[in-house]
């Protein structure tokens, strides 16, 4: 059976991780690995909340040699919980801090003492199944993406690849939970298969993020979003030295793009994927708006659908953008397919949050609806307009709190005695972008 | 820092989290203790950069954080403007 090196990099000294303490060497981390192996089940499902990047390196690959699957759902609510511990009874929740974890069995992550002497990098059978990522799919309840980890290896070496890194590793400083798809192979998978050391935190406000590149040498490679890069650039602070931006999530202006690689002096490089497919692509937006392929992935096309396979791709993956292809494995992005929703990269459907919305008790009626995006780059809040006699907006409001991820809650929520349905009963977007304009349109404040 | 510096900003603050997130109500109907996150205001982080950014164009300096001092500086207006207050150079 064939077995792929934890990590690609064979130098025991090397850095593996900078901590607000120092450096830690790969050593250091095989170390911790096997510590925390020792302690942890023989098999089953491991819910990976750490917050410090370092101990989540750890606990995933500490899972990983002894057969467990890291579970890494898209949201941390009480809903996202009680569905795991339903579906996966066996599950332990590692955690690194005063994490709510409901009543799911928890392991705090320990002091790891022992054996520190070096020992030879594991290698793990590339048809482990190593992780479950979650997606709302179109029916809005959570997909299980499996990834073995022979793909999850192959995608971060193809992501190496293409940013350049095989041949020069950069240390990475991610704004990005490490939990999440685009973190954990920008920041995780690329740490172990591109050979590039990775800061332990997750730095939040424009100044933490200046912080965090100080406390690392150069080169770097700063992981975020556009909303985190447009933050960053706005507040106008002083920067340590950026050898590479990298974005995802979702597609930047080419303004911010040469506003930021103005500012820093450093190429700002895309990459372009999904978590059912993994990473496809990546570009330099202010060289022109086409994506490249990362080696080994194949893109096609049906009527209807672009498919994702080959490479790192686990199976055949049916993408949500409608794409053009172009020759030497380009091709352009045209936009989503109607109904789905990303909002600072966390995607859903609106037929996932009307489905929740009419769920709530005492709403007779409501939809959920997406004004006209005011600009690129920015967030662009979610209304809903209900029908519900007896309730308040805040009412409604705390309820739907329970069922769907903050960032999608109505800004505002709207009570209306009717919604503008036709005699089919169907909602057409123009009887919503009517009640929008009329009730929020104008006279506001 | 003084009560009564406090009490000056929290209208002050209270407008400022209204047009930043552009939210449909009123600044006086932001309960001074009341959590911003989860049940009260409904906050998430992308507002809380938001915010920041302009706290600290407004009032001069830059917010910095671990996660646990998010969640404090965050918890409610009065604990906010507090912060504020402690760390403002304008």
């Amino acid at each position: 059976m064939t077995s792929v090196a934890l990590l690609a990099q064979d130098d025991l000294a090397a850095v593996f991780a900078w901590r607000p303490e120092g450096p830690v060497s790969v050593a250091d981390y095989l170390a911790d690995v096997h510590a925390l192996a020792g302690r942890l089940p023989a098999s089953g499902h491991l819910l990976n909340l750490c917050h410090d990047r370092y101990r989540f390196a750890v606990g995933f690959a500490a899972g990983l040699l002894r057969g467990m699957t890291s579970l890494q759902p898209s949201s941390q609510s009480a809903e996202t919980f009680r569905r795991l511990r339903d579906d996966y009874p066996d599950l332990l929740a590692l955690c690194d801090g005063a994490t709510d974890t409901l009543d799911l069995p928890r392991f705090d992550f320990p002091e790891l003492v022992g054996d520190r002497s070096a020992s030879a990098i594991p290698h793990i059978p590339a048809d482990r199944l190593a992780a479950i990522l979650f997606t709302s799919g179109s029916t809005g309840l959570p997909q299980a993406q499996r990834k073995t980890w022979g793909k999850l290896a192959q995608n971060g070496r193809a992501e190496a690849i293409a940013l350049g890194l095989d041949r020069t590793p950069h240390v990475l400083v991610g704004t990005v939970p490490v939990q999440h798809s685009y973190g954990f192979e920008s920041t995780f998978l690329l740490a172990l298969q591109g050979g590039c050391a990775f800061w332990a935190g997750k730095p939040f406000y424009p100044q933490d993020i200046a912080s965090a590149l100080a406390a690392v040498p150069q080169p770097r490679l700063l992981v975020t979003t556009p909303f985190h890069l447009s933050a960053l650039l706005a507040s106008g602070i002083d920067l340590p030295a950026i050898d590479l931006l990298l974005s995802a999530t979702a597609p930047l202006s080419t303004p911010l793009a040469a506003d930021a690689e103005a500012r820093t002096g450093a190429p700002l490089l895309e990459i372009y994927g999904s978590t059912e497919s993994g990473q496809l692509a990546s570009r330099r937006t202010t060289e022109g708006a086409a994506w490249t392929l990362l080696p080994g992935v194949r893109l096609e096309q049906t009527a209807d659908d672009t498919l994702a396979c080959a490479g790192h791709v686990e199976g055949r993956v049916a993408l949500s953008d409608v794409i053009e292809l172009l020759p030497d494995n380009r091709f352009l992005l045209h936009g989503r397919h109607a109904d789905l929703i990303n909002i600072a990269g966390k995607r859903t459907s609106l037929a996932y949050l009307n489905h929740q919305l009419g769920a709530v008790p005492g709403v007779v009626d409501g939809a959920f609806f997406l004004p006209d995006e005011e600009g690129a780059d920015g967030i662009t809040r979610l209304t809903a307009f209900v029908v519900a006699p007896g309730l308040s907006a805040r009412q409604i409001t705390a309820a739907l709190r329970q069922r769907i991820e903050a960032i999608f809650l109505p800004r505002p929520l709207v009570l209306v005695d009717e919604l503008p349905r036709n005699s089919t009963g169907k909602l057409p977007r123009s009887g919503l972008q009517a009640l929008y304009t009329d009730r929020l349109g104008h006279g506001r404040g | 820092m003084s009560q009564a510096a406090i009490e000056t900003l929290l209208p002050e603050v209270a407008e400022l989290i209204v047009s930043a997130l552009n939210l449909d109500m009123c600044p006086e109907e932001i309960e001074a203790d009341a959590p911003l996150f989860g049940d009260g205001l409904g906050l998430d982080s992308i507002d809380v950069l938001e915010i920041a950014l302009v706290i600290s164009k407004k009032y001069g300096f830059q917010l910095k954080s671990d996660n646990e001092d998010n969640i404090r500086i965050f918890s409610s207006l009065r604990a906010l403007a507090t912060y504020i207050a402690s760390q403002r150079t304008q």
